[in-house]
């Protein structure tokens, strides 16, 4: 009775896992075969050797060395940059006391509940009157400062005591040296998570570079798949190989670190 | 000479002595947040001032004119865009109970003490929250072809005809639901897993004490212990979905027949196939008291219940 009740959870469950993963498997084999057997009936489940014709026919059509570059570069600096200005806005805001806090606070909360699209058409203007589009700084500066990074760096911070900063205080140090070398350094799980939710949320974004990015050479990731489907005839190989390459190395990272990558997608919301 | 040296000197002397006081606990604070502040100002807090003037004017070119409220009477006769509110809710009302359930259910049978492998089914279920939307649309829009599809493929065993998923206006809309659904359950999975992990387990002990079985105790503290997780995921999922975009962009681009229209794929053919700036502001500001009024609503119904 119990033994046959477990069997029916655990293929259940095994089910669902199919379903999940499954499609990830499908798409790393589909980067190996030619546009015509991605579409075999019954369909091909062990790898072809179509990879390399796939990624030199991806890199005529797109030149995907330099869209994977650009997608890189564009999360990495994003991700640095970001996660140090919202630590130290959080910082502010959880450990300071100081004139005119409430209402800045007040206003980073209401951004946080605005839909970022309604930013959309006067951000694109100014990226048009600065002469930034097909620009790196057009997709980095817009979400530079993030609300939800902010509110969650504060929350952390909040719970580094007060008794270390003034010690540090009176030992003396500046408040520079504070925030980098005692502050940081005891918010580093925090850090991990905002980062790591930073990265993924630019790394995916499909709408702001789609509306910035409108030269080839400057696309990013996401951008240039949606641009392979616009295509007249649409070729299924690079298409999958393409879909691959933005997938691998967040999978990577994730199986890597996944418990801090889990905590740091659902934005820390999650305490485990 | 001398003089100079001395000037120089003075100044080295300032310039260490400022540079060790420049930040004090009074000012500092401003230092930290200065950043931060100064770029939500000029990128977020001038644009949606910016558009909120927009949708009360025309855009010709470079041509800016006030045109009172026409850009929004247009739109209560803009039947595409009645279309995407209602394709909007359509698909909230049925997609995120469907996914809150089998995330529900999975996070449950995760939980149940017995079982093994824990870390392997959470770290599977997970996987596809990972994945760039507009991959996961990729894949199954292959996945869902008509004639070569291998969900049609898989259908055809149980028997049923091929389903012409990306081209008719039902199955469209089912298709971004199902795209959605994958993404997203393993997500909420994980918030209702760590929401199970964290209800005290002396609440269980004593009512199994009490004689209570399995199922009441599910329906007398599980479900009201996790509660504020449920909301959580109830109102972040609803708020993403009024975003809708990437999925019906890439596997149907808002057809057929505008089926799977949403709002923000509307706003962004306005404002950047017809460049009608005005009007899309317009749509713009409709989803913002849209999302303001379902939020409140939300809040308003966990507020009266406890």
């Amino acid at each position: 009775m119990i033994t046959s009740r477990k069997i029916g959870i655990y293929s259940l469950l095994i089910a669902g896992v199919i379903l999940s993963i499954g499609p990830f498997y499908w798409m790393l084999v589909g980067s190996t075969l030619p546009s015509g057997d991605i579409f075999h009936l019954p369909p091909k489940l062990l790898p072809g050797d179509y990879l390399a014709k796939n990624y030199q026919s991806l890199n005529e059509s797109l030149g995907i060395g330099k869209i994977f570059w650009n997608s890189l570069f564009i999360a990495l600096v994003y991700t640095f940059v970001s996660t140090l200005i919202s630590a130290m806005a959080g910082y502010a805001f959880a450990k300071f006391q100081f004139k005119g806090k409430k209402v800045f606070f007040f206003i980073i909360l209401c951004t946080l509940m605005i839909p970022s699209q309604v930013t959309l058409i006067p951000l694109f203007e100014m990226m048009v009157s600065f002469n930034w589009l097909n620009t790196y700084q057009a997709i980095i500066l817009p979400t530079l400062a993030s609300p939800f990074a902010i509110y969650l760096m504060r929350q952390n911070m909040k719970a580094v005591p007060d008794s270390i900063i003034e010690a540090s205080r009176v030992d003396g140090a500046g408040e520079m040296r504070i925030f980098f070398t005692v502050i940081l350094p005891v918010t580093r799980p925090a850090l991990a998570a905002v980062s790591i939710f930073l990265f993924m949320s630019q790394w995916n974004s499909l709408l702001w570079p789609l509306i910035t990015m409108n030269s080839k050479e400057m696309f990013t990731l996401p951008v240039a798949l949606s641009s392979l489907i616009g295509m007249a005839r649409i070729d299924y190989g690079q298409l999958m190989l393409g879909t691959t390459l933005s997938t691998i190395p967040i999978m990577i990272f994730f199986l890597l670190l996944q418990r801090h990558f889990i905590s740091g997608i659902l934005g820390g919301s999650v305490k485990e | 000479m001398d003089q100079t040296e001395k000037v120089v000197n003075t100044t080295a002397n300032l310039r260490v002595k400022t540079r060790k006081n420049v930040l004090t606990p009074k000012n500092a604070p401003y230092f930290f947040i200065g950043p931060a502040f100064l770029l939500i100002l000029i990128f977020t807090v001038y644009p949606v001032i910016s558009s909120f003037i927009l949708s009360f004017q025309e855009v010709r070119g470079v041509q800016k004119s006030f045109v009172g409220f026409a850009n929004y009477s247009r739109l209560f006769q803009d039947p595409i865009f009645y279309k995407s509110l209602l394709n909007t809710f359509q698909i909230l009302i049925v997609q995120v109970p469907i996914m809150l359930f089998f995330s529900l259910l999975i996070a449950v049978g995760l939980h149940s003490s017995m079982l093994r492998g824990k870390a392997f089914f959470r770290i599977s279920y997970f996987m596809p929250a990972i994945t760039a939307l507009a991959a996961a649309s990729i894949v199954f829009m292959i996945l869902l072809d008509e004639h070569f599809g291998l969900v049609n493929y898989l259908l055809s065993f149980l028997g049923l005809d091929a389903i012409s998923w990306l081209n008719t206006p039902f199955w469209a809309k089912v298709s971004v639901i199902l795209v959605m659904t994958w993404r997203w359950t393993g997500y909420n999975m994980v918030i209702f897993l760590a929401g199970l992990q964290n209800i005290p387990a002396d609440l269980y002990e004593a009512a199994s004490m009490d004689g209570a079985g399995k199922v009441k105790q599910f329906f007398m503290i599980t479900i009201p212990q996790l509660k504020p997780v449920f909301i959580f995921t109830v109102v972040m999922s609803t708020i993403g979905t009024l975003q809708l975009f990437d999925e019906p962009f890439i596997l149907t681009n808002g057809g057929p027949n505008a089926a799977t229209m949403t709002i923000t794929l509307y706003l962004y053919e306005t404002g950047f196939k017809f460049f009608d700036f005005g009007y899309a502001s317009a749509i713009a500001y409709v989803l913002v008291i849209i999302t303001a009024i379902v939020s409140w609503i939300q809040m308003k119904l966990v507020g009266d219940e406890e």
